[in-house]
């Protein structure tokens, strides 16, 4: 298996052979980039590159971006401040503290519930540690602060954001049934508007029927 | 006192003797412009061809490469210590970020060792799911070191080329486990997540696409002479210095010695499948480069194999809540990575944490000879000799 010393420490120089030194290999390269840029020219190429701030493509839904806080019907967070997330968040950057609940059934309530963005290494493990649904993630991944301090985001900001949009929703423990349809989508560019409109009619139509 | 006698008095410490000599070439450097004289040149940190954060003192006679001292350690961020203050599934994240074009790989080697030392039962299909992630991430680092390798040496269009296919393959990671680059998408034990809808129909389609794509960047650097004057017969690595320097990989194939852990060590799927080893025996850039294109081939056949044999079954076994090590146990489990044998050598002692925790880095170990391979090569192949041994700084200084 080994071949050892059998090696050449100073292997003979290559010799070109005539068809190379005219370069006439050089050929085969110019014609796989003309070809490409015939087709490209004349439109029949696919296009790789989107632009991207006005344009985006159709996410993953399993996709782990920026946080979500999810609700109850009642609007309170379903956070039932078990520090479980905080225990399994490998970078540490999750605060939690503690109030007491008014309903006994509920028992504890975050007070604070801050997540350091600029620690986290978007692993998913929170999602995976709650036993409550109460945090799943987004497909934002546009993030951007102009200091540290931004970048700890409070309850309220990781509540906000995305609540109600399924489209931009990312990683979280169940998926609904819709999964086949956006992995066909996935082939595409959706312009994100639209297809939020377009699954707007749908269940509108759906409420409807 | 002088700079150079603070760093003198640290014996031992590389930056320090580094520093050390720079300053006394500096001081006996006469100033004549035709004198026979080396001249000390600093490349990096910062060049963009080093490919990190690796900085190369190189001692130059004119255009000749005398000497060449790697210095390393600009992005080191004791993750072998962090690895010690976290439970074991906890530190699959970290792993990503070692070698950080080839997530899969690192997780692979790193939950590997887990179930070696718990002796965990990874499911068949998971086993499969793995080594199909482990293939198409072979697959993406070889085309992110073909597009660099090659920008690197002054071919531009290979780069566009191979971000394009690259791309579609980030795409299937995306899909699969929701992050292109930091995958984490493997846990002690199994999978986290079974292959989405469709998954494995769209994996097919780029692999059937893929062959005719390799087709094109060979045709555009196999046969051109300008790619072959720029890396035949430069970096000469002889199989016998190979193997005492520990190189692995695709390196060590370019050698010419016959080394893969997939065979010679099977685990995960790779038993199952049929592939060959693909070897060349000049041991220069140029065969490097033929090894590696030809890798990216054998995996597209394993990835199919795979695709056509996946099992049925659980992706998870079925694991203790809480992972813990027997008390005084270890365990090295390695793979073949893209760059070449990655490994991991936990030890535990009855906690969650694992006591120790060690990284046999490819890249670490063939970056210790680039030294011989620039050795009396012109100062414009040193790029050609770095990006030939496809090395990652976040592996090397971990
Ligand atoms: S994604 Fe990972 S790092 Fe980020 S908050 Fe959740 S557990 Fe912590
Ligand atoms: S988000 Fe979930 S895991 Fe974290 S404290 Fe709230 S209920 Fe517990």
């Amino acid at each position: 298996m080994s071949s050892r010393g059998a090696h050449p420490r100073h292997p003979a120089p290559y010799r070109y052979t005539i068809v190379e030194r005219l370069y006439l290999p050089l050929l085969s390269g110019l014609w796989v980039t003309l070809r490409h840029f015939v087709r490209n020219f004349f439109g029949r190429g696919k296009t790789y590159t989107i632009n991207y701030p006005e344009e985006r493509r159709l996410y993953s839904p399993r996709y782990r971006g920026h946080h979500i806080l999810t609700t109850r019907p009642d609007g309170s967070l379903r956070c039932v401040a078990c520090f479980l997330c905080a225990a399994a968040c490998p970078a540490e950057c999750i605060h939690i503290e503690a109030g007491e609940h008014p309903d006994l059934n509920i028992e504890k309530y975050p007070l604070l519930y801050n997540i350091d963005m600029l620690r986290c290494v978007f692993c998913g493990y929170c999602v995976d540690a709650c036993p409550e649904e109460a945090i799943i993630m987004s497909n934002n991944h546009d993030m951007a602060y102009f200091n540290r301090g931004q970048s700890v985001v409070t309850k309220d900001e990781l509540q906000k954001p995305y609540a109600y949009d399924e489209s931009r929703l990312g990683y979280r423990p169940h998926y609904p049934e819709e999964q086949a349809q956006h992995a066909a989508l996935r082939h595409g560019l959706v312009d994100l508007v639209e297809e939020a409109r377009r699954q707007g009619a749908d269940s509108a139509s759906r409420t409807a029927s | 006192m002088e700079w150079a006698d603070f760093t003198a008095g640290r014996t031992g410490d590389l930056h320090g003797r580094a520093i050390r000599e720079m300053t006394n070439t500096t001081n006996t450097r006469r100033d004549t412009l035709f004198d026979v004289e080396e001249m000390e040149l600093n490349f990096g940190p910062q060049h963009p061809s080093t490919h990190g954060v690796l900085r190369l003192k190189l001692k130059v006679d004119g255009e000749r490469i005398v000497d060449c001292y790697p210095i390393i350690g600009y992005l080191h961020r004791g993750t072998e210590k962090l690895f010690e203050l976290h439970p074991f599934f906890q530190n699959v994240p970290h792993t990503d970020r070692l070698d950080y074009v080839a997530a899969a790989t690192n997780n692979l080697a790193y939950v590997g060792a887990v179930e070696k030392l718990i002796g965990l039962v990874v499911p068949p299909r998971a086993r499969y799911i793995r080594t199909i992630l482990c293939e198409l991430q072979r697959i993406s680092s070889h085309l992110l070191w073909l597009a660099t390798h090659a920008i690197d040496i002054g071919a531009m269009t290979p780069f566009f080329y191979c971000f394009r296919e690259r791309e579609i393959i980030l795409d299937l990671f995306e899909e699969y486990c929701g992050a292109r680059l930091t995958l984490n998408c493997m846990r002690p034990g199994g999978q986290p997540f079974d292959l989405p809808v469709g998954w494995g129909e769209r994996c097919a389609e780029f692999l059937d696409d893929f062959p005719s794509k390799i087709d094109e960047y060979e045709g555009l650097l196999t046969n051109n002479r300008i790619w072959k004057k720029r890396t035949v017969g430069v970096g000469v690595l002889p199989a016998d210095l190979a193997q005492e320097y520990g190189v692995t990989g695709p390196m060590l194939r370019a050698s010419g010695v016959q080394w893969d852990i997939r065979k010679a060590m099977p685990y995960e799927a790779y038993g199952d499948v049929e592939f060959d080893i693909p070897v060349t025996y000049n041991g220069d850039t140029y065969d490097r480069y033929l090894v590696r294109m030809e890798e990216m081939r054998q995996s597209v056949r394993i990835v199919e194999q795979c695709l056509d044999k996946l099992p049925d079954g659980l992706i998870m076994a079925k694991s203790p809540r809480v992972l813990k090590a027997p008390k005084q146990s270890d365990a090295y489990f390695s793979i073949e990575g893209p760059k070449g044998e990655i490994g991991f050598y936990l030890v535990g002692d009855g906690t969650p944490n694992p006591h120790r925790c060690r990284v046999r880095a490819p890249s670490f170990m063939n970056l210790q000879v680039v030294p011989i391979l620039a050795k009396d090569q012109l100062l414009a192949d040193m790029v050609a000799v770095l990006g030939t041994t496809d090395i990652v700084l976040g592996e090397v200084d971990r």
